[in-house]
């Protein structure tokens, strides 16, 4: 194919637009001072990744990527953002110093070059064929006939999941009672002085008790839009 | 379109990741570098399937696991975050060294 044809082309204009915007937001990413903006920068790259799968006629994954990737995993992102209290600032740095970046981009350029290399080496001018639009019912029937095995044990897998953040994040029983056996005794020995103080604290912890209990619930909710994404393959 | 194309941008945003892993200090930033370079193997995943044109869209249920897994892998990452954060009141991974020997 000579570059002639793949300039006329439009499909790889459309492709040359989305892969400047997607490594710009990518190295944005990376590079960010602040850290809701490289969570942000990270929903516009899924975004434009989800092009990527319309522009190959993945109908389906590019959809699944934009609900579950962008719509579920950003937001537990935020969440744990909120709840380690990242800093949010300008005046934290969230990178190592220059005596980390730059071996780090020297290894990160060289692992570019090995893979490009490699992928030029062995496709160096093969084309697709004949444009085509996979429909999400013949991933559907593929999932369910030939993938069920991988797909049951995915369905184990986040339920594993979903089970193990819950029982990390949730607090100790013998905590809680030793934190408010703690807070009775103070609030008994000082009297009533103290008590506004106690409640504080009571609410304080209230709130971080909900925290990780919000955590679970959007795992959950991941895993409920994946099998709902599933079940609607099936059915369509 | 060529195939090469799609490789060679899922390489370059796959090594954008890299470069994230090795850089971030935050916990969670690096987490957040790993999802980049699940999102380049996604590309990678796709471009094959439609190069091979698989009967049984075998690269796009591959990347659908794929997505799955990311998103498992997200949350009890951000669990096992909650929980250090809990205890040493900070999320910087230079801090993490109880390992080292």
């Amino acid at each position: 194919m000579s570059v002639g044809d793949w300039l006329t082309d439009s499909q790889n204009w459309v492709f040359v637009v989305l892969s400047f915007g997607m490594l710009f937001t990518g190295w944005r990413v990376v590079t960010s001072k602040n850290v809701v903006h490289a969570v942000l920068y990270l929903v516009v790259t899924l975004a434009i990744s989800a092009g990527f799968f319309l522009l190959l006629g993945a109908e389906f994954v590019a959809w699944v990527v934009v609900l579950i990737s962008i719509g579920a995993v950003v937001v537990l992102f935020l969440f744990g953002i909120m709840i380690t209290k990242a800093p949010m600032g300008q005046e934290v740095d969230l990178s190592h110093p220059n005596s980390v970046k730059i071996p780090a981009a020297i290894v990160s350029f060289v692992l570019f070059v090995f893979v490009g290399g490699a992928v030029l080496a062995a496709f160096p001018d093969t084309a697709f064929p004949d444009p085509s639009v996979t429909r999400a019912a013949d991933i559907g029937d593929s999932m369910f006939q030939r993938w069920v095995i991988p797909f049951e044990v995915v369905s184990i897998l986040l339920l594993a999941a979903l089970i193990g953040g819950i029982v990390l994040a949730r607090r100790d029983d013998s905590e809680i009672e030793a934190a408010a056996a703690a807070e009775e005794d103070a609030a008994a020995e000082t009297g009533s002085g103290h008590a506004p103080e106690a409640d504080e604290a009571e609410a304080e912890e209230a709130v971080a008790l909900e925290a990780p209990k919000a955590a679970a619930e959007k795992a959950d909710a991941a895993a409920a839009a994946e099998d709902a994404a599933a079940t609607e393959a099936a059915t369509s | 379109m060529l195939i090469s194309q799609f490789l060679l941008l899922g390489a370059a945003i796959f090594s954008l990741g890299v470069y994230g892993v090795l850089t971030r200090r935050n916990a969670v930033m690096v987490l957040l570098s790993v999802e980049l370079m699940l999102a380049a193997i996604n590309i990678n995943l796709v471009a094959f399937d439609r190069y091979l044109a698989d009967s049984l869209g075998s690269g796009q249920v591959f990347a659908l696991f794929v997505i799955t897994v990311g998103a498992a892998e997200v949350g009890i990452g951000l669990a096992i975050i909650l929980l250090i954060f809990r205890n040493r009141h900070s999320a910087n991974v230079d801090e993490l060294d109880l390992m080292k020997w």
